[in-house]
């Protein structure tokens, strides 16, 4: 290959290798873990680490949509970066769920070549961004239950699992800390910015109680002792919700939370084909192309 | 990159005053020029117009490859573009930041972008249509920036030399991921074959203009040069430029479309074709495939962002005020 120009630090290249090696490999496939050996546990595995892949994935996207068209650049600049973290942990989740189900399948294979029945995010995630009110909301109420599902992860049965979690849970800590910072700046801004974010929670709100709805891949995983049961994460999410929608002086919507289900059992809005259509576009299209 | 036909105005040396003559001076003894330091106002008015149009350059360069991000075909691909349309934006805070020391603030900039009267690299008015163009763009695109901005990392203005040292660093990982795209395209399915020429096609001609016009028709060039604002002539980092794509295009297999384009041993450089400098002059006069859809794009982000800034900036109000409210009840 011919020399491409170099920018007077000595090789970025292995500097960028160097940087990647030092730091502590998350999800080491070497490390022994008894539950993937587990036939009979295997489809509800697979099923739930898609679930955990596939909310990262969907939520990264949409996120990313937003690229370019922040309402300003730092804003612009620590949304993308967030969809960089969830993308990173859909490759992790995913590429252990390829692994789990043993049938030579890679986590770009999950991603690209599965249909909407097939992805098993909550539907909150899917929902369009709307304006930032929607996004934010939207990221909130997902941050705050991932970062309570994330500190439950590290104490897994399953070392490949508590690694995954152990790497995206610094992230997600992050995460947690910038929407619920800007879901209180919103809420108590101007007027509009306050309507705006009601409107949102309002919106959103009946779409949030899918994380916590378990179903028997919920219970299989947490008696296993892979994950905490849903229903333990629930007082902690309902605490944060309420502490920082008190600061932001936004109320607490009375209806039911838990209106929209489905999702996780691959019954989804009409929205997630159209992230798919995209998204799915190329690997379609050329089917075994190397990108 | 991505300043362009930037006017300077400048005092000839006969007419200098004393203080434009020491300020030459250090300029020629290479020293920097800080934003508390003298400086004449040709000098702070051709900086603020380079450094604004290399930042717009940035944040409007961020649309063509955001086109392609949720369409990347790999989540690798996805994560890797993400990045680095992600560095664009940052490039842009870095270049804001560095124009505000100057006495202009980042909402007047943006400001004179949207109402057109500051311009962006012409090169962000071309589209991306394949997966190829994102190749396309980080190895020529991004390699015609490179070949600009190294130099201006000793530019005279020391707040635009220290930022373009962070910009060229991350710019170079963008020229390899570029690159890397390419390989992959040229060496794949025939499908991928044709769109990654197809890319080189259509970016070639673009890419080049991303120089400026010719020397002979550059009339801003010499009082920039004098002022270090611009260190190299527009003809001669285009020829650099030239000489190191074209064997990186034949490393790829794929032809530069410019018959013309031949090596030439007197020389000791590759001859090429000029580009099309009236189509040059269409794109800056907003005739290109995609000025209204980019210009359109940054306004909209702005407009519909106004609540969201004004929430902001009224929650920051709002808990200073308590602040000081607490402070008085303390006491």
């Amino acid at each position: 290959m011919p020399s491409l120009p170099d920018m007077g630090t000595p090789d970025v290249m292995a500097l960028a290798r160097a940087a990647a090696d030092a730091q502590p490999h998350h999800d080491d496939p070497h490390v022994a873990d008894p539950h993937l050996a587990d036939v009979a546990l295997r489809p509800a595995f697979f099923d739930w680490l898609c679930r955990m892949g596939d909310n990262a994935l969907i939520l990264g996207h949409r996120l990313s949509e937003w690229c370019g068209h922040g309402p300003a650049l730092e804003e612009d600049i620590a949304i993308a970066n967030t969809a960089l973290d969830l993308i990173g942990h859909a490759q992790l989740w995913l590429g252990l769920a390829a692994e789990v189900e043993g049938q030579g399948r890679t986590a770009d294979d999950l991603a690209f070549l599965r249909d909407t029945l097939r992805f098993r995010n909550v539907k909150l995630v899917e929902l369009p961004n709307g304006d930032m009110a929607v996004t934010l909301v939207r990221q909130f109420l997902f941050d705050a239950w991932a970062f309570g599902m994330l500190r439950g992860l590290t104490a897994s049965t399953s070392p490949r699992v508590a690694g995954i979690a152990a790497k995206a849970l610094k992230e997600v800590s992050y995460h947690l800390e910038r929407s619920s910072d800007l879901v209180v700046r919103l809420g108590d801004g101007t007027d509009e910015s306050h309507a705006r974010m009601q409107d949102a929670l309002d919106r959103l709100w009946p779409y949030a109680g899918e994380l916590f709805a378990a179903d028997a891949v919920d219970d299989a995983v947490a008696a296993a002792g892979i994950a905490p049961a849903l229903s333990d994460l629930k007082p902690d999410w309902q605490r944060t919700v309420d502490e920082v929608l008190a600061e932001a002086t936004l109320t607490r919507p009375e209806v039911r939370f838990d209106v929209h289900l489905g999702g996780k059992q691959g019954r989804h809005t009409e929205h997630l084909g159209f992230i798919l259509a995209p998204m799915q576009f190329l690997q379609r299209a050329y089917p075994g192309a190397s990108w | 990159m991505y300043a362009q036909m930037v006017k300077s105005e400048g005092t000839a040396a006969a007419e200098m005053s004393p203080e434009e003559r020491a300020f030459q001076d250090r300029i020629d003894r290479g020293e920097k020029i800080e934003p508390r330091d003298w400086m004449p106002d040709g000098y702070r008015k051709t900086l603020v117009r380079q450094m604004g149009q290399h930042a717009h350059s940035e944040i409007v360069g961020q649309l063509p490859e955001g086109n392609w991000i949720t369409r990347a075909p790999t989540l690798e691909r996805k994560a890797i573009l993400l990045a680095k349309v992600q560095d664009e934006a940052g490039h842009g805070l870095y270049l804001y930041s560095a124009a505000e020391t100057l006495g202009i603030s980042r909402d007047e900039l943006f400001d004179r972008l949207h109402s057109g009267a500051m311009k962006y690299s012409s090169i962000f008015n071309y589209p991306t249509l394949t997966w190829a163009d994102m190749g396309a763009v980080g190895w020529l695109v991004d390699g015609a920036a490179i070949m600009n901005q190294v130099p201006l990392q000793r530019t005279s203005y020391g707040p635009y030399a220290r930022a373009m040292v962070r910009i060229c660093k991350e710019e170079s990982f963008h020229q390899r991921q570029g690159y890397a795209i390419m390989m992959k395209m040229a060496q794949g399915m025939p499908e991928q074959k044709e769109m990654a020429q197809d890319a080189l096609n259509r970016f070639w001609g673009p890419a080049l203009m991303m120089f400026g016009p010719s020397d002979k028709d550059s009339v801003h060039s010499a009082q920039s040069m004098a002022w270090r604002i611009k260190m190299n002539t527009n003809d001669e980092l285009r020829q650099k430029f030239v000489d190191e794509t074209v064997p990186q295009a034949e490393y790829l297999g794929l032809t530069v479309p410019d018959e013309t384009c031949i090596w030439n041993a007197g020389r000791g450089h590759y001859d090429f074709a000029e580009p099309d400098w009236e189509e040059f002059f269409e794109v800056l006069k907003g005739n290109g495939p995609c000025n209204a859809e980019r210009l359109e794009a940054r306004r909209t982000a702005w407009d519909r962002g106004a609540w969201f800034r004004d929430g902001l900036n009224a929650y920051a109000e709002k808990s200073a005020a308590r602040r000081a409210a607490a402070a008085v009840a303390a006491e």
